[in-house]
């Protein structure tokens, strides 16, 4: 790779006060065809481009980006990542991805700050141990890492939750899982944007799609802000405007867009060294490196892609935060902001092929898809090339909102919705 | 304190209320109305803080919420501490304690002043460079990148403080009390408006109120004297309330804004006492007027980041208003008028401006004119290229600007001050108007953005518009104001504006030097110290967007979020990228304006009211009694009752043993009611339920199924016709509400033509259900009249009785596979209906029991519990219920979906009984089903959905849902767990009585 | 947090309604004779606009009814709101 980044290109540069740095990625005009074009600069998108490079040797391609790259759901996303999924289509799918995210720093030559500080999800009623319990037994079996606490191990690994008895809804238990942790958002976009663009891909931002061109069943490019580009394969992965996409070529997709929001408080020293999250008192938590808490709140039950929810849902996260943490009630919310998350009926993805030949599409990823991004790249990349689902995304084609074999997670996502 | 660096002459502050302070421990003395900036500036006091990164020594630099340097943690109190607080925004109290942050063992002596050497190596980004090898070792360079990085302390005890919410409805919300936002209110008010004006300082009149200079006057008055007598009228209308310590946070669309005031804050520890300390206001206004004012710009060259380095304006407010010199020998460095006002001002005061350094050719102000009377030396067209003095600025350099700006020409001029004031201009404080939707145009003369399209019904005057002249701020406003609440005359309309105009502009993002830029740090953010060279390192590596710029070089991600930095840094990119700032666009302000404390937000929320406790009627009794209860969505249940020294196990298995022996009592009052009236009941029964609904006979009950459309069991229940045309229905206790909401909304909006009405009626019935074999003779002594023959009151049938003249409904149905009843009695009378049923009982050893004991009781009967059970992925098929499918029928909801492709498969999970190899081994809930153990991967079959030891049957109990269960009657399997491996074999589901005899038994 | 004028009651809160996603997608009257996919189209298919969008909307924490409304779900502005028997507006 070009401009190899370690502590020793950073001491050479300094000699020469960091004036000799390459770009990270270029800045192409689109070609006039490609062999296949990504929709969408997220996270997924450059993974998927990154994938179809290195492993489908497919140089030829370009992902169009509306915007800036990784400023949608990347950069927004409160950057957990576990994998203690239900289902064993799920524990397959997120397994994969946390796999190689533990090796992704080194494979792109960028720090992606993958740090696998344990992620506690809580039970506070006995349906929670129940369904907790569950999944852990599943996890187990499936080979994933996690464990059942009970209320003094969950005490003893984060002293700062309020574990007494007397509270509302009292921690009755839960589950760790220790691979699992948190990354930094945006060098996952960069990383993979650097790495896709020295194989050749070409990264177009402020190229915003706005038309699909279809000849009988197939695809033939697409019509940008940019102008026509032509290819026979088309990815689309929009997140939370997906639909926006679809709409464009008549499809319909099991979909609605609705704003998530989080906030992030000042920085403080260190005082929270996992994650915790909680979903039936719906308060979830890290610190970043920088030291502020970050908070994940929950979805508006509405469709909007504006990108800002209601106080609402800011007020209610909070209130579970301080019912959790008391010792927060005089921290200060520096930021808020929302994203715009695509969810499907099962709260599982969607990465398929779709009735139209070399359309396909990776969406749905709901309040949790950047756990998922290197092995959402991966597999989609897989689809894409070999116009086939890989084995660990066959369960997750579009065709199963007919049959009705769902996979349903709303106990294992996040944010239940 | 240094009386040296006081003025005695001041209005603001109370000079003769002396407070004593502490900062890093020692003893300090300030006046009541400082804040902890301004006495500690009297105390000489300049050193506050040390940067993020480098940990470079910083001091105090602006009087307001755009401070980056100066945040102290506040208290000791690991419960009342509180970090990260501006030491600008503050005020002084009596045994207020502020500590440095960032900083060991203090700020005085740094160790990780060390960052600052090797800062060549560590540019913007380094982080996403290196670390990576070995690769297991980030975590632990994480750890000390973690040590190093926050500002202050979190809290580590409970807050012991109360905060409050309160409601705000308002025809004008006006924010700012500068001399716009209060020409702006008192217009509103004159009209009749309700009016609100709202500031974040602790009184108003912005930076007009101490404007005391002959070059800015109103009515032939000095503007700060024309001012205060402005305020003073306020205090007439009725309609207009005057909030100050209250900052704006938020605006929402649809003018939802939210405010905090501060209560407490500004008081000593003793006068805070049973007082609350912030509440959050939320206002809906009909017409918004902002007014919040603009903030000043510092200049960007090398090594502005010393302590003594201070806005411009700044210094002007502490002298002006506080009373405290920011220095003995003061220089000014500016590329605007405004720095003239300082000069004049400190002037007045006493105190030597050694110079002013303007880049600009010349001014032709009256103010800049002023000053070159006064004798203050003005190099114009100059720079300052550098500063020294590590902990404070001892001396500065100045050198000559290029004709073309780029570069800097002669020799250097060096010269000695205790105090830099910058001022690189004004930005106008366009965050509410950005936040609540409005979009920003670019106005090249000055290089500001000012609002342009607002989204709601809204304005902003004054300086946070673009106007910042006087006479501009004065007429806009009143002109702006007038149109925006149809007003034709104002009072305002001929006033006489007198004041110093600025002609000559001139700005420089980054200033140029004398050194290469790699060997400079010019600071653009100070609290995350980055740098101009960090943003064009990033533009160099192809950060294009001024997102990306600010993301990579953390420009601007500070607690005051780029308050100061966020212009120059777009600036600097839009100069090196060679594009105009216009079209570069600006990143998103976002909420809330200045950080908010989350026990604002949360209110009075926490603790007790985090959320409603439902009760039932019989609550007391059970707590009387000893009971532990369950939450059950906001209900608390009794769980079991244990008798002196039993553990649950002990007390349900006592309890289970007991209502099937004899009798037990249980309150089910939590289950969902729902009262259905019309017409057309059994038709929309016959919809929503998968079995037949129209020959249900008045008086008899019949248990029920609902389905999602998508096919999938969504709750269940029990439902009884009372009349020709009156049902009730019973849900369970979590699926209440939902249910209620469905029913209505098919009813609503696919069949209205139905006559159908619903009612909640769960809070209004008490429910008393009685079960075990004695359960008809407890009945027949509490309602003596009743025939309780099998043929004259068969099971799934109900009667109206009266229990003491109170109208009771009492249903025979069963959820324990026992002889049982359960009454229904309007809520007040519940209580004394079951201690009445529970004395009757008492001769039969009536047992109470709770949620634990009847999940087991219909467990021996293999009855489901809907959300237990099922997960949202079980057909009625799935659970072996076909009986309940009424396939004649045309269509209800969620027929469709159980005839797709997978929802007809043969291999679908289905409800099974299972029971241990070991009969005392209880499998746990959850644990999975698989049928080979050495396989890799372990293929899982199914899981455990409840399970019990069972008394009755003196052996572990089980229902499980398994691939083709249905099949696999009689088969082995295994329960793998952590440690051991389970035998099981798969049954029936029914466990007890499956002839059901014991619906009929007695005793 | 936008206000929404209820046909009902008048304008309240955002917060006293919830949402019923997408207006005037009627449930089949002959479920059985529809294809899997047809039924799929139904069920869980959607336009899931982005601009001007026919939605469903429930008064639950008032007068409990439901009513439609015209939003552009790319700002939140409200352009109408109708009874559910009553017919859309044309734009």
């Amino acid at each position: 790779m070009k401009n190899k980044y370690s502590i020793f290109s950073l001491i050479k540069n300094a000699f020469s006060y960091h004036e000799n740095w390459q770009r990270a990625w270029r800045d192409p005009e689109p070609k006039k065809e490609y062999d296949a074009i990504i929709v969408g600069g997220g996270g997924h998108g450059l993974a998927t481009a990154f994938y179809l490079a290195k492993k489908h040797n497919m140089t030829n391609i370009a992902v169009v980006e509306k915007g800036w790259i990784g400023g949608g759901n990347t950069g927004r996303n409160t950057t957990i990542i576990r994998s203690n999924y239900l289902w064993d289509a799920s524990a397959g799918l997120y397994d994969h991805a946390l796999k190689i995210w533990e090796g992704l720093s080194q494979e792109l030559n960028y720090n992606i700050m993958f740090s696998q500080r344990g992620v506690m999800n809580l039970a506070h009623n006995l349906q929670d141990v129940r369904d907790l319990k569950r999944r852990t037994h599943a996890n187990r079996l499936n080979g994933i890492d996690a464990v059942w606490l009970n209320t003094k191990e969950v005490k003893s690994f984060c002293p700062i939750i309020n574990t007494s008895p007397g509270i509302r809804y009292p921690v009755l238990g839960g589950t760790l899982q220790r691979r699992a942790g948190t990354a930094r958002h945006d060098a996952v976009a960069w990383g993979y944007a650097r790495g896709a663009d020295s194989m050749g891909v070409d990264i177009i931002q402020n190229c915003e799609v706005k038309g699909i061109k279809r000849n009988g069943d197939s695809v033939e490019g697409i019509e940008t802000t940019k102008g026509f580009i032509k290819t026979k394969k088309i990815g689309v992965v929009a997140a939370g405007h997906s639909s926006v996409i679809a709409n464009m070529i008549d499809i319909k997709l099991p979909l609605e867009s609705k704003p998530l929001q989080a906030l992030v408080s000042e920085p403080v020293k260190p005082i929270i060294d996992t994650v915790v999250m909680s979903n039936a008192v719906h308060a979830y938590i890290s610190q970043s490196d920088k030291g502020e808490l970050v908070i994940g709140a929950g979805t508006d039950a509405y469709i909007s892609y504006t990108q800002r929810g209601s106080h609402d849902v800011i007020e209610g996260t909070l209130k579970a935060i301080l019912e959790l943490y008391p010792i927060f009630s005089r921290m200060k919310m520096l930021r808020q902001w929302g994203g715009i998350v695509d969810i499907c009926p099962d709260a599982s993805p969607i990465i398929s092929k779709t009735h139209i030949k070399g359309l396909y599409f990776n969406c749905g990823w709901g309040t949790g898809g950047f756990k998922a991004t290197p092995g959402s790249g991966d597999l989609f990349a897989h689809t894409i090339a070999n116009d086939e689902p890989h084995k660990l995304n066959a369960a997750f084609n579009i065709n199963r909102f007919v049959s009705g074999d769902l996979v349903d997670e709303h106990g294992a996502a996040a944010v239940a919705h | 304190m240094s009386s040296d660096l006081r003025v005695n002459n001041n209005k603001f502050i109370d000079q003769t209320n002396q407070i004593s302070f502490k900062f890093n421990d020692q003893i300090l003395y300030g006046f009541k109305g400082d804040t902890l900036a301004s006495a500690l500036l009297a105390n000489n006091i300049h050193l506050v803080g040390r940067s993020f990164k480098y940990h470079r020594p910083r001091g105090i630099m602006t009087c307001g919420s755009e401070e980056p340097n100066a945040i102290v943690q506040i208290g000791n109190d690991p419960s009342l501490t509180e970090p990260n607080v501006r030491a600008t925004e503050i005020e002084l109290y009596e045994g207020l304690e502020a500590s440095s942050q960032n900083c060991w063992p203090s700020v005085n002596f740094d160790i990780g002043g060390i960052n600052n050497f090797f800062s060549p190596f560590i540019p913007a980004g380094f982080y996403y460079k290196t670390f990576m090898w070995p690769a297991s070792f980030w975590e632990k360079y994480e750890y000390f990148i973690r040590k190093s990085a926050g500002l202050g302390k979190s809290p580590t005890k409970p807050d012991q403080d109360v905060y409050d919410h309160r409601y705000l409805h308002c025809d004008v919300l006006v924010i700012g009390g500068g001399i716009s936002g209060i020409i702006a209110a008192k217009m509103a008010a004159q009209k009749n408006l309700n009016t609100v004006l709202l500031d974040d300082k602790n009184s108003l009149g912005g930076f007009t109120i101490f404007q005391n200079n002959e070059n800015f006057k109103i009515n032939n008055e000095n503007s700060n004297l024309w001012l205060k007598k402005e305020i003073e009228t306020l205090n007439s209308f009725k309609n207009l309330t005057v909030k100050t310590r209250t900052s704006l946070a938020a605006y929402h669309s649809y003018n939802y804004l939210l405010a905090k005031e501060n209560l407490t804050d500004h008081l000593s520890l003793n006068e805070r006492k049973d007082k609350i300390r912030q509440r959050l206001w939320k206002i809906r206004a009909k017409k918004v007027i902002i007014a919040t004012g603009a903030i000043e710009r510092p200049l960007i060259f090398n090594n502005n980041d010393r302590p003594g380095i201070i806005l411009s304006s700044s210094i002007k407010k502490y002298i002006d208003y506080y009373g405290v010199k920011c220095g003995q020998k003061i220089s000014l460095f500016a590329n605007n008028d405004s720095v003239y006002e300082t000069a004049i001002s400190l002037n007045n005061s006493g105190v030597s401006v050694n110079s002013v350094i303007d880049i600009r050719d010349k001014s032709n102000s009256s103010i800049a004119k002023q000053a070159e009377k006064l004798g203050i030396k003005i190099y114009w067209k100059h720079i300052v290229v550098n500063t020294h003095g590590y902990k404070k600025i001892n001396s500065i350099e100045l050198m000559k600007l290029s004709d073309n700006g780029s570069g800097v020409v002669g020799n250097k001029i060096n010269f000695e001050c205790d105090c830099l004031g910058i001022s690189g201009g004004w930005t106008p404080m366009v965050h509410l108007f950005t936040q609540s939707g409005g979009k920003l145009k670019f106005r090249e003369i000055d290089n500001t953005f000012i609002p342009d399209n607002a989204p709601s019904d809204q304005i902003s005057v004054g300086s946070c518009n673009g106007d910042f002249e006087l006479d501009d701020i004065v007429k806009n406003t009143n002109k702006s104001v007038k149109e925006f609440l149809n007003t034709d005359n104002s009072e305002f309309d001929n006033l006489k504006v007198i004041c110093s105009k600025e002609v000559d502009k001139k700005n420089i993002w980054l200033l140029p030097s004398d050194k290469p830029l790699g060997k400079t740090k010019p600071f653009l953010d100070f609290q995350n110290d980055s740098t101009a060279k960090d943003v064009k390192l990033a533009l160099r590596e192809g950060f294009k967007s001024i997102e990306h710029v600010k993301r990579y070089t953390t420009t601007g991600m500070g607690t005051d979020q780029g308050k100061l930095s966020n212009m120059h840094a777009l600036g600097i990119v839009a100069e090196t990228a060679g594009v105009k700032m216009g079209e570069l666009g600006t990143t998103t302000f976002r909420p809330p304006y200045t950080p908010l404390t989350f026990g604002a937000i949360v209110g009075r929320n926490v603790g007790e009211f985090f959320d409603i406790i439902r009760r039932t009627p019989i609550h007391d009794w059970h707590v009387e009694h000893k009971a532990e209860f369950e939450n059950v969505g906001q209900w608390k249940r009794a769980w079991y009752y244990p008798k002196e020294n039993e553990n649950m196990h002990q007390a349900v298995q006592r309890e289970s043993k007991a209502a099937r022996d004899s009798a037990g009592i249980l309150d089910a009052s939590t289950l969902g009611k729902i009262d259905i009236q019309g017409t057309d009941v059994s038709e929309f029964l016959n919809r929503i339920y998968t079995n037949a609904w129209s020959k249900l006979e008045i008086g008899k009950c019949r248990y029920g199924l609902m389905l999602n459309e998508d096919g999938m069991v969504y709750d269940d229940g029990v439902t009884t016709r009372l009349g020709e045309n009156h049902y009730i229905m019973t849900t369970t206790t979590g699926g209440a509400a939902n249910v209620l909401s469905k029913l209505e909304d098919y009813l609503q909006t696919e069949w209205p033509e139905l006559d159908v009405y619903l009612t909640s009626v769960t809070d209004h019935y008490a429910t008393v259900s009685i079960c075990g074999p004695s359960s008809k003779k407890i009945i027949s002594k509490v309602i003596p009249g009743l025939d309780l023959s099998d043929n004259k009151f068969p099971h799934m049938s109900f009667k109206n009785v009266m229990i003491d003249k109170i109208k009771c409904r009492v249903m025979r149905i069963s959820f324990t596979g026992e002889l049982s009843y359960e009454i229904n009695v309007q809520s007040n009378f519940g209580k004394s209906v079951w201690e009445k049923c529970f004395k009757a009982g008492e001769e039969f050893n009536i047992t109470p029991y709770g949620t634990e004991t009847m999940h087991l009781l219909r467990a021996e009967k293999g009855f489901i519990i809907a959300g237990q059970d099922t997960d949202g992925t079980m057909t009625p098929l799935d659970l072996q219920m076909n009986w309940i499918i009424n396939k004649k029928k045309y269509d209800f909801i969620g027929k469709r979906s159980l005839y797709r492709s997978d929802t007809i498969r043969e291999n679908r999970k289905q409800l099974v009984g299972l029971l241990t190899d070991d009969p005392n081994e209880v499998l746990e809930e959850g644990a999975q089903i698989v049928s080979e153990t050495n396989k890799k991967p372990i293929e899982m079959l199914g899981h455990v959905t409840s399970s019990y030891f069972s008394p009755n049957l003196n052996k572990s109990i089980a229902l499980a849902v398994l691939i083709s269960g249905k099949k696999l009657k009689g088969q082995k399997m295994f329960v793998p767990m952590k440690n051991k491996t389970i035998g099981v074999t798969i049954t029936d589901s029914v466990f007890l009585d499956k002839e059901n005899k014991r619906l009929n038994a007695e005793l | 947090m936008f206000l929404i004028n209820c046909p009902y009651c008048g304008e309240r809160d955002q917060s006293e309604f919830s949402s019923g996603g997408e207006a005037h997608i009627v449930r089949p009257k002959q479920p059985t004779k529809l294809s899997d996919d047809q039924w799929a189209e139904y069920l869980f298919m959607r336009k899931n606009i982005k601009g001007v969008q026919f939605e469903r909307w429930n008064h639950a924490h008032g007068c409990r009814k439901w009513f439609n409304m015209v939003r552009d779900t790319s700002n939140d502005k409200i352009h109408a709101v109708y009874k559910m028997a009553e017919k859309p507006p044309v734009k």
